[in-house]
């Protein structure tokens, strides 16, 4: 019998097996009947009565989805598109400029919204938002898109920076010392290297923004549901499958997108 | 070529402060292949990078003929780096390494095209220029970061270490290497290294540092026979250092009587040096063992090290200090001296050195 080398190994300590085997189920058995029982026959949400896509179907054709739909999408590619050029620009600010005076303060304040509860974010983008309203009587989608930017720039930020600091800064010191200046340095040697983590960056922060609930639910104005907040609205009426069959779709988009994630963040250098 | 005065480089503030390059003035000749030595954290790089544009000096001017540097950005100063590392583009083929800078000069492609060539040819890597830089050798790399650092013809090239990631038989070769690049082309170079042996073998001029101070600027071999400051004796090289006490000067000459009471004559490093208490420098390959009543010194054989080409007499002198001999080995010359044994030391006159304070 092999003798381990190891001297402390986690899987060998007493109970590891059925903690681990319970946290697990504990995350994915909820998601995994979520997932079968939006191919319910029925009617229920916990009641098996075989199987079929009606639910699909229905949610498809539903107007109040589709719109909510579209209002989600417009809205994640938007923030996560405005959030990123920000996050990028904090990146290089943070990463490749000489030490200044309070720049650990400058990065918690790029990383706030991650500090905040969100209730407190929602409320006071809120209360804001409604003085600017009654100012200017627009009551558009902006609110949304300016709302969802902001709290997705530390998420953009975090794998822009990570990525930007395992970037040897000495490849830019010459691209400058070969004539380049600072623009033509970034997309010439910068940017190149730097594309995997400006689009994991993207993909999280267009997630965050997909999925949020809180803050959407607190800024929109009447007619502006999300596809969260039109379910969380359809959980107060009657709960049919077709509520699982939307979240298991979105399930599908985060997977597919933190799978890229993933791949985008293995990328050599 | 390059005049450097007065220069002064604070880094942090307060309490963290800390002073890389105090006070520095030099100047740089054209055509010349002059090298920065000290120890890490002399200065010497950091010096290197003002030149360059990375860091910009808290007091002083650079300028290169005659025009202020410190008033231009990196990317406008007619100076080219070779990086330690060699930071090669990742992404780009050996050719679209070489022909980064002359793109951003604006140069027409087919100007381009050829000065890529041009250089691919002197650093022989013409076979390679397709290749990934992730995909050659160290030493390949090294001479990518070379062709690319010269294709835009700078004024100056600057060196920062590039060679120290080599191995040894590779750096010996591509000493001889910089050294022909420099001729060939008649670029100004400045080269930054802390190895004494590449300082001596390249240069046409060195400037020793220390502690962000220059303590000599000097050709090679008067670096060597001639060190002004005990610093730069023990630095580059081996060095007797003996208590003397000078008893009289006249032009670059002093008489000195050694603490055997022998004397003999001695060069001064300044002309100011006054008669007293000196310290005197003697390279163990300058002197001799001397069983006879010529010796200046005179103590007991402790050690008798063979090193190859050399043996190495470690002598014990009277007044207890430590003086070492080295003599070159000829086949079938072996000497009988037998460690234990009386044996004195012999050194010309001139050939000690008076170190200053």
């Amino acid at each position: 019998m092999p003798v381990s080398t190891r001297q402390f190994d986690i899987r060998k300590q007493p109970g590891f097996t059925l903690i681990a085997v319970a946290c697990f189920l504990l995350l994915y058995l909820p998601i995994i009947l979520l997932v079968v029982y939006s191919f319910n026959a029925g009617k229920s949400i916990a009641i098996w009565e075989g199987f079929s896509l009606q639910w699909y179907e229905s949610a498809w054709q539903n107007k109040a989805i589709q719109d909510a739909a579209i209002r989600s999408l417009i809205l994640a590619c938007c923030a996560s598109a405005i959030a990123t050029v920000a996050a990028v620009m904090a990146a290089l600010a943070t990463t490749r400029t000489a030490a200044f005076k309070g720049s650990s303060f400058v990065f918690a304040i790029i990383n706030q919204p991650l500090m905040v509860p969100e209730i407190v974010t929602a409320v006071a983008l809120l209360l804001f938002f409604a003085i600017i309203k009654v100012a200017t009587g627009y009551t558009g989608m902006w609110y949304l898109i300016i709302a969802h930017s902001a709290f997705c720039i530390p998420f953009a930020y975090m794998p822009i920076r990570a990525r930007l600091q395992g970037m040897d800064f000495s490849l830019e010191q010459a691209g400058a010392d070969l004539y380049g200046k600072p623009s033509r340095v970034f997309w010439r040697i910068t940017f190149p290297q730097l594309w995997p983590g400006i689009l994991a960056g993207a993909m999280l922060a267009f997630v965050i923004s997909l999925d949020d609930v809180v803050i959407t639910e607190f800024v929109k104005s009447a007619g502006q549901d999300t596809l969260p907040t039109y379910m969380l609205g359809q959980l107060r009426r009657i709960v049919t499958p077709e509520v699982n069959a939307i979240s298991t779709v979105l399930l599908g988009i985060s997977v597919l997108l933190v799978a890229g994630f993933f791949f985008l963040s293995k990328i050599r250098k | 070529m390059i005049e450097i005065s007065n220069i002064t480089q604070t880094f942090g503030k307060g309490r963290d402060a800390f002073t890389a390059l105090r006070d520095v003035s030099l100047t740089i000749r054209e055509n010349e292949f002059f090298t920065l030595l000290g120890p890490s954290g002399c200065g010497k790089t950091t010096l290197l990078r003002s030149i360059a544009g990375f860091v910009y000096p808290t007091a002083g001017t650079i300028k290169l003929q005659g025009e202020d540097l410190l008033t231009l950005p990196p990317y406008s100063r007619p100076v080219n780096t070779v990086f330690q590392s060699y930071a090669l583009f990742p992404h780009m083929t050996v050719a679209q390494n070489i022909a980064f800078g002359l793109e951003m000069l604006n140069q027409p492609g087919a100007q381009v095209k050829s000065s890529v060539n041009e250089m691919l040819a002197l650093v022989q890597m013409t076979d390679m220029a397709d290749r990934k830089t992730s995909q050659i050798s160290g030493g390949q790399q090294q001479r990518v970061a070379l062709a690319r650092a010269l294709a835009p013809k700078p004024k100056v090239l600057l060196l920062d270490e590039p060679l120290s990631a080599l191995d040894f038989k590779l750096r010996k070769e591509m000493q001889i290497e910089l050294k022909r690049l420099q001729t060939e082309t008649g670029i100004t170079f400045v080269f930054v290294t802390h190895d004494q042996e590449e300082a001596l073998t390249m240069s046409d001029r060195i400037a020793v540092m220390n502690e962000g101070r220059i303590l000599q600027i000097d050709a090679p071999r008067a670096i060597y026979d001639h060190p002004a400051e005990r610093f730069v004796a023990d630095f580059i090289g081996e060095t007797n250092f003996l208590e003397v006490d000078v008893l009289s000067v006249e032009a670059d000459d002093a008489t000195i009587k050694l603490t055997s009471g022998a004397t003999t004559t001695a060069r001064r490093a300044d002309t100011n040096s006054a008669t007293g208490q000196a310290t005197i420098a003697v390279r163990p390959e300058h002197a001799t063992l001397s069983d006879d009543a010529s010796a200046l010194l005179r103590g007991t054989l402790e050690d008798v090290i063979y090193s190859g080409t050399d043996t190495h007499y470690h002598i014990r002198l009277q007044d207890n200090c430590r003086f070492v001999v080295r003599k070159q080995n000829h086949p079938g010359t072996m000497e009988a001296h037998t460690v234990g044994h009386q044996a004195g030391v012999f050194f010309d006159r001139g050939v000690a050195q008076i170190l200053r304070d």
